[in-house]
Parts: C-alpha cells; structure tokens; sequence
C-alpha cells in the first residue's frame, strides 16, 4: 500500500526512508533545543525546531539525513533549524557517510530571525558545496506540502542529486510573493495547473534539475535514494563550467519564454492534457522516448 | 553609497572597467599592493537567471585567466528578481550555480571578499557576496531579507512591537549593524574605504587557503552575542548520538 510522502510528517517520511530501526536521532526533541527567538514575539516552538536529524542506514549503507516538518512555521529556516544542518553536514565531513539525505518542506528563510536565518543559509550553502568538493554526496528529495522555496530552493539546487514528486514544488520566490509584488498577471498564486507546471515535479525533471521523478510514495522516495548512491559525485571546474554551458544554453533558448508548455514542446515532449495528467512512471517512459534521456 | 562614489571611495587611483552598466559592472583594479577582480551590481540591481549566469561566467573565467587574483564583489542588490519567467527555467538553480563557482574560485586559491555598499537582500546577497570568505559593508549600507512593515503584514505582529523589538534584538530587522552583531560581517567601515579594503586583503593573503576557507561566522556570532546558540548546536549535532 502506499504511503503519501506528501501528507506524511517530517518524521514519517524519515522512518519511512531509511532501513527499518536504523534511525538514531541527534538533538532529538527530548532535547528541547528549540529557538531562543520566539518567545518575545509570543510564538509558539518547536522541540526539534522544526527539524529531525541524525544517522541511518539506507540499503545498508551509513547515512546522515534530515527532514524539514512543513506543518512548523512552513519548514522556515531559523537560527536553530539552520544550525542543526550545519552541524550535521560539518559531522558529515568527518563520519563520511555513503550520503548526506534532505527531505525538503519548507519555504526559506524564517522570518522571525530572519536575519540568523538568511545566514544560516548561506553557512549550509558554504558547508555543502565544501563538502562536494572534498566528494561528499548530497541527494535533496522534495515532494512535501511546503515545496521547497527560498533558501531552501538554493540548498537543493546545490546537491549532487535530486528526487522530486510531481506533486513536489521547487522555485526561489513562491508564487504568492511573485503576485504580491507584480500582480496578478504576472503570476496567478490560485491558478494551481500554472504554479505546477512552472514549479512541478514533472518541469524540473524535464529541465534535467530532478534527476528522478517518483509516485507520490515513501517507498518510491527509498528506491530512488537507494538507485542514487552509487552516482559521481564531486565539484569541479570542470563540473561546474558543464553546469555552466547547460545554463546558457537554457537561457538562450528559452529565456523568452514564460510558461512550461513552450518548453516542452521544444524538448520533444507534447504539452496535451494526457501529458499533463499521466502518472510519474507512464512519465518517465515517454519522457526518455521523447527527448532521448535515459529513464 | 551611490556606485560612483563607491568606486572613487575604494580605489582612488581609479580602476580598469571592462563592463560598466546601470546594475553590472566588472573589471580589475588596484588594492595595496595586489591586482583584484571586481564584479558588481549598482543601481539595486535584481538578480535574475541571467545576471547569475553573467556573474559566474566572470568568476570562471577568473579562475581559468587568473589563477588566484582575488576576487572583490561589491552590491547593491534588491535580491532575486520576482518574475514567472525566471522561475520557470529554475532562478534558484542559477543562484546556486554562482555559488557553486565562488566555491571553485576558493578551492583554486582565489582570495573571496564581498563589500555591500548599497542594500543587500535576501536572494541577491545569498549566494554573491554571502559566499565570501569575509564579509564587509559600508556604514550607510543595508541589509536586510525584508523590511519591518512587510514582516508585520505577513506574520501579523504589530509594527510597533516589531520596532520596540528590534532595538534590543539583532535578529531579524534590518541594518548592517545587526549583521555584524550576528557575526556575518566582518567589519563594517564607516570612512577610509580604501585603506580598510586593503587591510582585509592583507589579512586574507597572509592566511594559508585551508585556514582562509574555513567559516568563522558562527563562533563571530556567538562572541559578540548576537547569535547565543547556533555554534553550540553546531558542535552537539557533530558529537550527539
């Protein structure tokens, strides 16, 4: 049967992922480590702060891995949550694990200690990509109610691999914060078919920014994981003036373009409703038929 | 600082542009006794996919051209820009990319400075001059992710309580006294711009790459009391369990 990685908590989507009675939690809510910030704003918090950590297994294989709890302040970054996933990577780079796993939920920076979360952010940004230089392996998996948006989007742009849902959201500015700023027209937050196929699951994996697209299940999430942790790893140059050439090209192509359809339809694939409305496998299989990618 | 008095403020024997326009601008110039690169954005530049994209092909081809010449960013940023189109080919895939390079130019041996002469927000400073290995701003400078009466809307607390707040609390409303406090910038300078420039590439310079890359921000923080509990959970995630 499956279980919704969607609906799912921070904390059964981590259970859920990793081998069965292998998690060992670190700064569990136990701890009742939570942000020292909130209380003069009379908000609630957070035991875990928002944010489950520590070891697994996957496979077999030693993992460190975190998860975002959406339904806690949007998943939001603050000074605490932010710290938890330095500390993590940084004993990362001493324990080296077969991966470092995020389970993203969550839409940036907390505005609450927004300023120790927009630094917070960059620490994590710095630790990981100092990380992949040394050949740490990052795998991010998005497919939570919050989306991964913000600082947050930034963090999973910078692993090695990622694993999202159709369901799963990924951009920098949410929709909302588009339409607020340049109306409506600009981007219509309730046009829910526009905010999927602009931040989609199905869109970035056809970019080639989701390296698996899965059903909306944990253990399709697992499989995925699983299927990534023998994948290169490392940042290079001459990994990132590949990055580089890809970026350009997209830009070149496609820069005039705003909305996904167009796009699609450049890389081969129909943009028709059957498109729209098949399943993340039946997906996949035409994706790889039309544009030539391996599934 | 408007850019042009920035730029006579930081080098005022002058500097060699090699692009000068409204929100980017690159070149080389003269600090102390070093040569460095200079890539910028002016007029409260918004960072979109192409800005990214132009500022990482300036870091790359430092890093291939230069082999470690130090490389100065200088903002003044109104952060991501908010359009369906930059979203849709994956904004934060560029930004991140940028960052990804910045990392490349360190690992190569490249000096990392970042000054905010203008305003900094949110996306536009996260991965240009927040990547740095030091980071300075000008004393008539501002950083910020959002400003206060925006935050009282969206997270309904009363401005007044916000402002009350703030003037105890570093922690979340703007101002680069703040960011200092929390221990992001390393100084912020308030007169002879050159003269602190040049000293912070002395500095940097006298330090073997190793020790230049390492991320100070958190033990910053917690010195000077702005940020109380990041570096130690910081050090319990490394040793719990």
């Amino acid at each position: 049967m499956r279980k919704s990685f969607f609906e799912a908590s921070a904390r059964e989507r981590l259970l859920g992922l990793v081998d069965a009675g292998s998690f060992r939690e670190f700064i569990p809510p136990e701890a009742r480590v939570s942000s020292p910030h909130m209380a003069m704003l009379d908000q609630p918090v957070a035991f875990d702060d928002g944010l489950i950590a520590g070891a697994a297994t996957l496979d077999g294989r030693a993992v460190l891995i975190a998860a975002q709890e959406g339904a806690f302040l949007g998943g939001a970054i603050g000074e605490v949550h932010g710290a938890k996933l330095v500390g993590l990577i940084e004993r990362a780079r001493v324990e080296r694990p077969a991966a470092v796993l995020f389970l993203f939920d969550s839409g940036g920076v907390r505005l609450h200690e927004a300023n120790a979360g927009l630094i917070a952010v960059s620490e994590i940004i710095r630790a990981v990509l100092a990380a992949r230089a040394g050949g740490l392996r990052f795998i991010g998996l998005i497919g939570g109610a919050g989306g991964c948006f913000g600082g947050a989007g930034l963090i999973a742009r910078c692993c090695d691999a990622l694993v999202m849902s159709e369901e799963g959201r990924l951009a920098m500015s949410g929709p909302e914060v588009i339409e607020t700023v340049r109306g409506v027209e600009e981007f219509d937050s309730r046009d829910r078919a526009l905010v999927w196929r602009v931040t989609g699951g199905k869109h970035r994996y056809l970019l080639g920014e989701a390296d698996a697209l899965v059903v909306d299940d944990v253990a399709a999430f697992r499989a995925a994981a699983v299927g990534l942790l023998d994948t290169p790893v490392g940042l290079s140059l001459e990994s990132v003036e590949r990055e580089h050439a890809l970026l350009a090209e997209r830009w070149h192509r496609f820069g005039a373009s705003d909305d996904a359809p167009e796009i699609w339809r450049a890389l081969g694939v129909p943009a028709d409703e059957d498109v729209a409305m098949m399943g993340a496998e039946e997906f996949v299989a035409m994706a790889a038929r039309c544009t030539g990618r391996s599934a | 600082m408007k850019r042009d008095e920035m730029l006579n403020a930081l080098f005022p024997a002058g500097w060699e542009p090699a692009a000068l326009e409204q929100d980017y601008f690159e070149g080389r110039a003269a600090v102390g006794a070093s040569t460095v690169t200079v890539i910028g954005t002016g007029a409260r530049a918004e960072v979109g996919a192409d800005l990214a994209l132009r500022m990482a092909a300036a870091v790359l081809e430092t890093v291939r051209k230069r082999p470690g010449e130090p490389i100065l960013f200088l903002l003044d940023t109104q952060g991501q820009r908010l359009r369906r189109r930059d979203e849709l080919l994956g904004l934060n895939g560029y930004m991140a990319h940028l960052a990804k390079c910045v990392e490349i130019a360190r690992g190569g041996g490249h000096v990392i400075l970042s000054v905010v002469y203008g305003e900094a927000v949110s996306g536009g400073y996260l991965t240009t001059g927040m990547m740095a290995d030091a980071c300075y701003a000008f004393g008539d400078a501002e950083i910020k992710v959002m400003n206060l009466p925006a935050m009282a809307r969206i997270t309904k607390i009363p401005l007044e309580r916000l402002e009350s707040l703030a003037e105890r609390s570093p922690v979340f409303s703007p101002g680069v006294a703040n960011y200092h406090r929390m221990g992001h910038l390393s100084e912020v300078w308030t007169e002879d711009h050159a003269g602190h420039l040049a000293a912070a590439l002395d500095e940097l310079r006298s330090m073997d790459a190793a020790s230049r890359g390492i991320d100070r921000r958190l033990e910053a923080g917690a010195a000077r009391g702005g940020r109380k509990l990041a570096a130690a959970v910081v050090e319990r995630m490394r040793s719990d369990g």
